[in-house]
């Protein structure tokens, strides 16, 4: 290639240097929780729009349309199981009550703080990130709606990850299975207290510090054990999938499934929690 | 950026295409296809570079690459920095790609490409991220497979306009 390639076009190559210089100190700055993420805050209402209509012509619409078609057996059907199943849970809900009630009267007995009752948000998954190398969701609730950096969020299931970014009318979720979370958990069968630290790509979770001799086995269950302070305790976060013990060395390494659907969830909750809760944690 | 610069390209044109390249960059995709999404609005922007200067120059692309770092999560300036760059490359190999060999163009394309994806992953690596070492490829080869039919769509208006 000739040594005039850029020949003319001089104006272009400054205006070229500009940008990356400003690039250069954006991505600093946002690497460092800086600046810009009030840039990100502002240009979010520019690609929400774009993120809805998408969302809703290729996910909800194509749901909707399916739906109509359904047979009168099915909506039967599944009209039925959902009686059975509402019975099932009300059965439940009142020996919960039943336990509630008596948790209260024995913490009060034994002078412990109440536990704090949270307050949920439901929001709508509006996509994953297109980042191949990030595991995070877009949820359509954002500032506007009490969300803030740091709150839980959970499906039905167990546990999905944290508010990680909280735009004007848009979030995102940091997931379990990123690099870059770490939640503290127990197992559910004898208490064994560690750190479940997510995978990245490959959507699962590893446990730290765990040794050889450790009482795990497959399938045991571990659920937040509310250390931190960020995740409330109880909630079911994965189970035990393989164990690998080394044979040298005194550890072992212990892969975990997460318990919640991170691939399909399509609606999640946001744990707010209330004033005083808010006023000691801290984010991560 | 100058868009009250003469041009037979009407700015309605090019803003429409921008927002359908965003739109299609947002659409879910199955876990499997995710490495192999081809980068739609840096395909667009090197179409404007190379066919429209006037209309897509490097504050554009920079512009686009910060809407698309906030649709992606990633850093803020990471895809500006790489879009701006693509516009950048583009508006130089303007004068020295044949954009009637499709070879020649075919083979501008894929580089330039793989330049922006080199920024893009680069930087993600960088900060300590997983990053499939495949995707240096497969995007940029996504992007080749797909772009016959955005500079193919993008072109009949164009011509359409100049014409009259």
């Amino acid at each position: 290639m000739k040594l005039n390639f850029f020949n003319g076009s001089a104006l272009h190559t400054v205006r070229f240097a500009m940008c990356v210089l400003l690039s250069a100190l954006l991505m600093l700055s946002d690497h460092h929780g800086g600046y810009a993420d009030r840039v990100r805050n502002a240009l979010s209402l520019v690609v929400y729009p774009i993120r809805f209509v998408v969302n809703e012509a290729f996910v909800s619409l194509p749901n909707a349309t399916f739906g109509w078609f359904t047979t009168r057996q099915t909506l039967l059907r599944e009209n039925e199981a959902l009686r059975e199943e509402r019975l099932v849970l009300n059965a439940r809900l009142e020996r919960l009550r039943e336990a509630e009630e008596e948790n209260r009267r024995l913490r009060a007995l034994l002078d412990f703080s109440a536990r704090i009752d949270n307050s949920v948000i439901v929001a709508k998954v509006l996509g994953v990130d297109i980042d191949p190398a990030s595991n995070h969701l877009e949820l359509d609730k954002g500032a506007q709606h009490q969300v803030r950096r740091g709150q839980p969020v959970i499906d039905g299931r167990g546990v999905l990850g944290q508010i990680d970014r909280a735009g004007p009318l848009s979030s995102a979720v940091i997931l379990i299975t990123d690099v870059n979370h770490a939640i503290p958990v127990h197992s559910k069968r004898n208490g064994l207290r560690s750190i479940a630290i997510g995978n990245g790509a490959a959507g699962d979770l590893n446990l730290t510090h765990i040794s050889r001799d450790d009482d795990i086995r497959e399938g045991d269950l571990f659920v937040t054990s509310g250390l931190g302070k960020v995740f409330p305790p109880g909630y079911p976060v994965a189970r035990v999938a393989s164990i690998r013990r080394t044979e040298g060395g005194g550890h072992a390494d212990v892969r975990l499934e997460p318990v919640a659907d991170l691939k399909r969830v399509r609606e999640v909750l946001v744990m707010i929690p209330s004033a005083e809760a808010v006023a000691d944690a801290d984010p991560r | 950026m100058d868009f009250s610069a003469p041009s037979h390209v009407s700015i309605r044109l090019v803003v429409a295409s921008f927002v359908f390249a965003f739109a299609l960059s947002a659409l879910p995709m199955p876990d499997w296809a995710t490495l192999w999404r081809p980068p739609w609005v840096a395909l667009v922007l090197l179409f404007w570079a190379l066919h429209a200067p006037e209309r897509a120059g490097v504050f554009v692309g920079w512009m686009c690459g910060l809407l698309l770092d906030v649709l992606a999560g990633t850093l803020i300036g990471q895809h500006a920095l790489a879009l701006a760059l693509v516009a950048w490359l583009g508006q130089g190999i303007r004068r020295h790609v044949r954009l009637s060999a499709v070879w020649e163009w075919g083979l501008a394309v894929f580089l330039v490409m793989v330049i922006g994806q080199l920024v893009v992953s680069g930087v993600t690596s960088l900060r300590g991220r997983p990053v499939d070492p495949w995707i240096y490829l497969s995007v940029p080869a996504a992007g080749l497979l797909v772009s016959p039919s955005v500079f193919f769509l993008l072109r009949r208006p164009w011509r359409e306009v100049e014409e009259e």
